[in-house]
């Protein structure tokens, strides 16, 4: 074997420890700005579904006008839900394009490119909370929560934004295409309605009841509700943290299979 | 002499089929090099190979230096890749792009505007830098597409059919600038089905059938291995019926004008015979045709195979 030796040309230097990730986040943010649409709706969809669920369906469920109180940890959650969907649809295009064999064939880890549309998809949805929450306090929602508890529902609303964010990343790496990704991830959206975001999970049939108690929504949703409401706290702190890091795990470990396998195989 | 590429036996298998059954590969440094092959003949097989993206099932291969899979590290410092499908990103501007891979090749912020800046301008795309890349036509995506990989100029850059759906004037724009990539002192090893192409821009030639090399050498070389003149047969209309490669010896100039004579097209009225030199088409043709009808001269390096073309 010949050495290789040339006079014009360079290689590559190593990079610093967080330049991939960095330049990565910046790219998904240009992303999430950019698409206005997305952005629009955001912000218009947590105004809707508060101003539905207390003004249309509140006065039904609870004639008291309490009900705000209630929903407000469940619309938290549906609207972070929603706005990590579009991670899946992301990944997925990011794949489906040649642009991830580029990034594969630099000397970078690769799985940056995921960390970025993942921060990305965290300060989206923590900006889609603090909609919810104005609009929510707006209407006549009067959370109890002291400063520390309040730190407890942005860490708590955090993890679960993350979960559900490496979970769609992994569902967008599964997808054949972004229309597929987007079609999956459509089906996670409807997981908070069989929870106790809307109604008490008493109120469902007996078939439901079991389920609906022990999907990992109820806790994070009975988590939120007591740190806010001042209820009682219970075990489902422990259930709810320990969910969350159970999906990121398993989500993690499925999309960095998904990624070694698909990527170089289009 | 330096090798920027060698590779020693490659192996690939998906599935059933063998896409590369023992694949060899020297290319000289600092030169074009082209690989033709119709397509399914293991063309971006043997790039993703190259490029550290797919592991091979056996054999051995070495870019710039370093074996592809026990130092992919090492080789994704010294190459750049420009994919089948452009590789931009299309909600950035075409400066974002630039600046983004000039951010994760290691150059500095202010660095990396500064050469974006300068290949946009060499690659006409200057007017159009600040435009979201969504809006450009094809020919322009594939410009930056180019201009990514150059963001440092790497020792040795691998283009997967860059000029594949590009219309003529942007494909002669396209050549140019290949071509001078070369004088710079990289290694460009391209890919494609135009012999066209393989022919005005490459130093040399390699011709993939079936997941092996079956001749290689300069367009010239491969030219001369198909032997002598091609006699044509074409109807009144000066279209093509048959046309029949020779041996050049006496004895095969007969027997290819005897061949036609059978041919009830011989007959027609205003038929005519031609003989011309031969193209790089004729020499793809001679190694990659399935159907075979006459005897070809043997192409070293492969099985005798036989031709019959017609269109």
């Amino acid at each position: 074997m010949t050495t290789f030796t040339t006079t014009t040309t360079t290689t590559r230097p190593r990079l610093g420890a967080v330049t991939a990730e960095s330049t990565f986040v910046s790219r998904s943010f240009i992303h999430s700005v950019r698409d206005v649409e997305a952005l629009l709706m955001a912000v218009v969809l947590p105004t809707m579904l508060m101003l539905m669920f207390t003004w249309i369906f509140g006065n039904a469920i609870d004639p008291s006008g309490g009900y705000v109180d209630y929903v407000v940890p469940g619309i938290i959650l549906l609207c972070a839900g929603f706005g990590a969907s579009s991670t899946a649809v992301s990944v997925s295009r990011d794949m489906t394009t040649g642009i991830i064999d580029r990034f594969r064939t630099m000397p970078i880890r690769s799985g940056a490119v995921l960390t970025g549309h993942v921060v990305a998809s965290l300060v989206r949805n923590l900006v889609a909370t603090a909609v919810v929450i104005a609009v929510a306090l707006l209407v006549g929602f009067r959370p109890v929560a002291t400063p520390l508890e309040w730190v407890a529902v942005l860490g708590v609303v955090a993890l679960y934004i993350l979960a559900i964010t490496y979970l769609f990343a992994a569902i967008g790496l599964a997808a054949s295409s972004p229309e597929a990704a987007n079609g999956y991830g459509f089906i996670l959206l409807f997981l908070p309605y069989v929870s106790s975001a809307f109604v008490p999970v008493e109120t469902m049939p007996d078939w439901l009841r079991p389920i609906a108690e022990h999907q990992p929504i109820t806790p994070v949703i009975e988590t939120i509700r007591a740190l806010l409401m001042d209820a009682p706290l219970g075990d489902s702190a422990w259930w709810a943290v320990g969910w969350c890091v159970a999906i990121i795990a398993i989500s993690v470990g499925w999309g960095a299979w998904l990624f070694r396998r698909k990527a170089g195989r289009r | 002499m330096t090798l920027a590429i060698q590779a020693v036996g490659l192996r690939k298998r998906f599935g059933r089929t063998d896409v590369l059954a023992g694949l060899d590969l020297a290319v000289p440094a600092g030169s074009v090099f082209a690989l033709l092959g119709p397509n399914g003949a293991g063309k971006t097989t043997t790039i993703n190979i190259l490029t550290t993206l797919v592991r091979p099932d056996g054999g051995t291969a070495h870019v710039a230096g370093h074996d592809v899979v026990a130092q992919p590290g090492e080789v994704q410092r010294r190459i750049a890749l420009t994919g089948q499908s452009a590789a931009v990103d299309e909600v950035l501007t075409a400066t974002e792009n630039l600046v983004m891979l000039g951010r994760l090749s290691g150059l500095g912020r202010r660095d990396a505007h500064v050469r974006a800046a300068e290949l946009l301008g060499r690659f006409g795309l200057a007017d159009a830098a600040g435009r979201r890349v969504g809006t450009y036509s094809g020919g322009m995506r594939r410009r930056l597409d180019l201009a990514l990989s150059l963001i440092v100029p790497v020792p040795v850059l691998f283009l997967d059919e860059p000029t594949t759906g590009l219309d003529t004037r942007s494909r002669q724009e396209l050549w140019s600038v290949i071509r001078s990539l070369a004088d710079d002192g990289s290694t460009v090893f391209l890919t494609t089905q135009y012999l066209e192409e393989a022919d005005r821009l490459a130093d040399r030639i390699a011709v993939l059938d079936r997941g092996r090399i079956a001749a290689e050498g300069t367009s010239e070389e491969l030219k001369a291995r198909i032997g002598g003149d091609v006699v044509e047969l074409r109807d009144a209309d000066g279209g093509l019926v048959v046309e029949l490669p020779t041996d050049g010896t006496v004895h095969g100039l007969r027997a290819a004008v005897d061949e036609l004579d059978r041919s009830p097209a011989a007959s027609a009225d205003g038929a005519s015979v031609f003989i011309r030199r031969p193209s790089l088409d004729d020499v793809f043709l001679a190694i990659t045709a399935r159907d075979a009808a006459v005897p070809l001269s043997p192409v070293e390096g492969s099985d005798p195979r036989e031709l019959l073309e017609t269109k």
